[in-house]
């Protein structure tokens, strides 16, 4: 290609850019045209083809013992995929994966159609748009609820930057939103030690909600909610499918019933079984490593 | 939607907080140098040398006990290696004195009495900058500085946690002190430094400039006192906390800790270094032995004795373990070290918050049975 061909290429993808000022910093899939000249940004999140996140023949073994073994799965932007399996089908490892707290022997982990999620450290992955909440509820214990909140919100979150920092209204505005979304408001000054198991796993959905992620990696939201708390959580779910990709692991089949389109059934680290919750219930494999033969 | 009231930031210091600030000001400024230089001696009221001295050296602990808090009591690093930085800090300052002293020393020479004993014919290289006074300045806290960032750097960038890394850095502080025994190394050997003369060509053994060390050091404490309210004020005080408290939700909240440990850690250090600066003129010795690893657990017994994540509480505990063992170790100079041990022991099992923790306790129980009368 001559240089004069590569400055004629990159004035039309500026002009594009210019005219589709609007799309042009949100690739989404549809409504848009054809991805001629279309330039990769760098770390955004490329959902055209229509996937947020690719796994590919992805293997990773602990002394021998093969915790994920050539597991492929993706998930559509927007969706709701839950994921459940037996005790050690590799559910939490596949989360410490995509999040960069696992290196996997082999395989490809995608984030969008560009980013590969590998080479990426947890705070890049987690500054990308990939929220995780823990199967044990973690937040920090010493803080109250709205610090906890504070720390999450998505900001620069360089070491100068943190040190100068001050909220200003419409983060502000956010947290208050938060807070009330996650029924927490009359504790916002309360230590978060102090809240119940419940309010605790509340807390850590607020702070992933603070981060604005694209996708939710969820593990076992509901355990140790009462009732109430898990019926409002499916609730949250629900309101925040579309706007944002979830990703939830759970036991609880009632929990699942209410919220899934699609369940993925994980069983000796790869997938046994994909549909809807009545279709995988009636598999007949899935019935033989839940029950045993 | 009903309107939320968040809490608005904390200001640096409380009104009483900077009334008791002003009035620790005031006693290090202006009461204690007219106790001591003015009012004459046998008055009741008369501040004595020994005293000077004393609190002199105590406020340079706290200053290493205020550094420890923000290290481990906040951060959740136990650093069982801060008497290293003290000693560099010391050993720069120490440098710049020997070359104070110029030809008065006994060999009436250029060079250090120890460099004339070695047969060494011209300074070695790490000596060149201990002639000027900025730069020994710089060179306090960018030795200190520098051995911290690149420990730090590898140690953090390593995931090196908890008890490991308390003992790497005991072993980092006991490795530099075989190291400055070492006569070859430059530094004086096991006799280190002393025998100072001036400093700024002014003589050293005065009592006023004892006095001018003792206003500088409080001031500084005090100083060190507010940047690190500051510190833990903002938010990347509460990012260390978080590190504390659950690292790995720190990591997915979007923060590397790296950088947060490694920033801490190295303005940690860089205190010690000034500490160990302001130390050595009073005492007018610095030697290896300041390395030692007791030297360094004593630093952590300071820190949880007044209260670990409490600022204040460290500056106490600082005071109250150095004013008993100067006590102790002259009235019954064989029982400190137990002493020392049962009082680690002591408040590791009942005073997990320290003095300030028991204060704060007993008055919400005066409170409480204030309230039921």
């Amino acid at each position: 290609m001559t240089p004069e061909l590569l400055e004629e290429g990159t004035r039309r993808a500026e002009t594009y850019r210019a005219t589709h000022s609007a799309a042009s910093g949100d690739t989404e899939s549809g409504g848009r045209a054809a991805a001629f000249s279309r330039l990769a940004i760098p770390g955004e999140v490329d959902t055209t083809h229509g996937r947020i996140l690719y796994l590919e023949d992805v293997s990773v073994s602990f002394d021998g013992f093969k915790a994920i073994n050539k597991l492929s799965l993706d998930i559509a932007p927007g969706e709701l995929r839950c994921i459940i399996g037996p005790n050690g089908a590799g559910k939490t490892t596949m989360m410490d994966i995509i999040t960069g707290k696992t290196r996997p022997d082999a395989g490809r982990v995608f984030f969008g159609s560009t980013i590969d999620l590998l080479r990426y450290k947890e705070a890049e992955i987690a500054q990308m748009g990939i929220g995780r909440k823990f199967q044990k509820p973690t937040v920090f214990e010493q803080l109250s609820v709205f610090e906890n909140l504070e720390l999450a919100l998505k900001t620069n979150k360089a070491v100068t930057h943190s040190m100068l920092f001050k909220l200003d209204s419409t983060q502000s505005d956010r947290l208050a939103e938060v807070l009330h979304t996650i029924h927490l408001s009359d504790s916002v000054s309360r230590q978060a030690g102090f809240l119940s198991h419940g309010q605790k796993q509340w807390l850590e959905i607020g702070m992933l909600l603070m981060q604005d992620p694209k996708l939710l990696l969820l593990d076992e939201p509901v355990a140790g909610m009462t009732d109430e708390e898990t019926e409002r959580t499916a609730e949250l779910f629900l309101s925040l499918k579309g706007k944002h990709s979830l990703m939830v692991v759970e036991h609880d089949m009632s929990f699942i019933n209410t919220i899934s389109d699609i369940v993925t059934v994980l069983c000796d680290g790869s997938v046994l079984a994909q549909g809807t919750l009545a279709q995988v219930q009636a598999d007949e494999r899935v019935i033989e490593v839940y029950l045993g033969r | 939607m009903k309107p939320v009231s968040l809490p608005s930031p904390a200001p640096l210091l409380s009104r009483t907080g900077w009334a008791a600030f002003l009035m620790a000001l005031i006693i290090v400024c202006a009461v204690a140098p007219v106790l001591n230089l003015l009012v004459p001696v046998g008055n009741l009221f008369h501040l004595s040398d020994y005293g000077v001295g004393l609190v002199g050296r105590i406020m340079c602990y706290a200053i290493c006990a205020l550094a420890m808090d923000l290290i481990w009591g906040f951060t959740g690093i136990l650093s069982l290696g801060h008497g290293l930085f003290f000693a560099l800090g010391g050993y720069a300052m120490g440098m710049y004195l020997m070359r104070q002293i110029g030809l008065d020393g006994n060999y009436k020479s250029e060079l250090p009495d120890f460099m004339v004993f070695l047969d060494w014919k011209e300074l070695p290289w790490h000596w060149l900058l201990s002639g000027s006074f900025t730069a020994t300045l710089f060179l306090v806290v960018a030795v200190p500085g520098l051995v911290a960032f690149v420990f730090g750097y590898f140690a953090f960038r390593s995931r090196i946690k908890g008890v490991y890394f308390s003992i790497i850095t005991q072993a980092m502080t006991f490795a530099a002190m075989l190291l400055f025994f070492r006569n070859e190394t430059g530094f004086g050997g096991n006799n280190g430094f002393t025998d100072f003369k001036r400093i700024l060509n002014i003589p050293i053994a005065t009592q006023e400039m004892r006095m001018t060390l003792f206003v500088l050091t409080g001031v500084t404490l005090l100083g060190f006192f507010l940047m690190a309210r500051w510190l833990i004020n903002s938010k990347f005080g509460r990012v260390l906390q978080a590190v504390r408290d659950a690292e790995t939700r720190v990591m997915f909240s979007g923060y590397n800790p790296l950088g947060y440990k490694l920033t801490i850690w190295t303005i940690s250090a860089m205190m010690c270094g000034v500490a160990g600066a302001l130390y050595v003129p009073q005492v007018g010795i610095i030697n290896p032995s300041e390395m030692s690893p007791a030297n360094s657990i004593e630093i952590a017994i300071w820190a949880a004795v007044g209260g670990r994540a409490t600022l204040i509480g460290p500056i106490l505990g600082a005071f109250i373990v150095s004013g008993a063992k100067s006590w102790l170790t002259v009235a019954y100079p064989e029982f400190w070290l137990y002493f020392l041990g049962a009082l680690f022991i002591g408040v590791t099992l009942f005073l997990p918050d320290g003095v300030v923790g028991l204060i704060k306790r007993l008055s919400k129980a005066t409170n409480k049975s204030g309230d039921r009368s």
